[in-house]
């Protein structure tokens, strides 16, 4: 591999970035949740460079378990959003502005 | 070669993933995604962890998009009925473009001073097995939480996700 480090951490960023553009302009619950995911796997990005750049195995283990974690954070907010599809019969953000006392 | 492999893959990951947030269709958009998966696993691969290259597609690409699919599927949302299509777009995009382009002009900066960033990554690779040793030696404990954390989140999403009607304790029905 001959790349720089900083090209690596440079795409990582723009996914970044363009995980971060999708939750704060979507509307779309499903469509903030696929934003969140894709934050999620730009930081693994990061995680596997550095992995690389050390060569140490601890990155690619810290991978192992951010997809731990995004597996279950997608399974309760799936479930978040059929129940609040369920409630509102939308999926759109702004019929969830408001608290229920 | 390997150099020309990343930058080709890096720009259809960026690609992929810019058409996904993008599109109106969240299918299309979950198409896109697993798209940019493929190219993010690639990328995994020629940074020398093969495991985790294909764990991302299986768990990322194969489960969790399958999951979304399935979701969505069964929302059985009406066509007519988009959460982004009303409202002045232009005006919506326009300040989340602003403070992204700061912030992304900030992190170039910030990697620029870096003297670090700068070097060449060496060419290396992890071999599945001492991946495994590592995890489930150094990281036993670890594995042992994240376990514990996955029964957490199902029975979390089993809850969250009752039929509706069943008010009453889980249990209580015959």
């Amino acid at each position: 591999m001959i790349v720089p480090f900083q090209h690596l951490l440079i795409l990582a960023s723009i996914l970044f970035l363009l995980g971060l553009m999708a939750v704060l302009v979507r509307r779309n619950l499903i469509m903030i949740l696929i934003g969140v995911e894709i934050m999620l796997n730009a930081s693994g990005l990061v995680l596997v460079g550095a992995s690389a750049f050390w060569q140490q195995l601890d990155g690619q283990v810290m991978v192992i378990f951010l997809m731990a974690l995004t597996s279950a954070e997608v399974s309760i907010s799936l479930a978040m959003v059929v129940y609040l599809n369920r409630r509102k019969k939308t999926i759109d953000v702004r019929a969830f502005d408001e608290l229920r006392g | 070669m390997a150099t020309l492999l990343f930058y080709i893959l890096g720009a259809v990951a960026v690609a992929a993933t810019a058409m996904a947030v993008t599109r109106r269709n969240p299918v299309h958009a979950v198409i896109y995604l697993v798209n940019s998966f493929f190219a993010l696993a690639l990328i995994f691969y020629l940074l020398g962890a093969p495991m985790v290259a294909a764990l991302e597609v299986i768990i990322y690409a194969g489960a969790i998009m399958v999951l979304f699919l399935f979701i969505i599927m069964m929302l059985e949302l009406s066509p007519g009925e988009d959460a982004d299509r009303q409202g002045p777009v232009p005006l919506q995009w326009l300040p989340v473009l602003l403070l992204g382009a700061a912030i992304l002009g900030c992190t170039l900066l910030l990697l620029q001073l870096d003297p670090a960033a700068g070097q060449q990554l060496p060419r290396w690779y992890a071999s599945p097995r001492d991946f495994g040793y590592t995890l489930f030696h150094e990281y036993a404990l670890a594995v042992e939480i994240v376990s514990f954390q996955l029964l957490f989140a199902a029975v979390g999403a089993f809850y969250v996700g009752r039929a509706a009607g069943t008010k009453e304790p889980l249990g209580g029905e015959r």
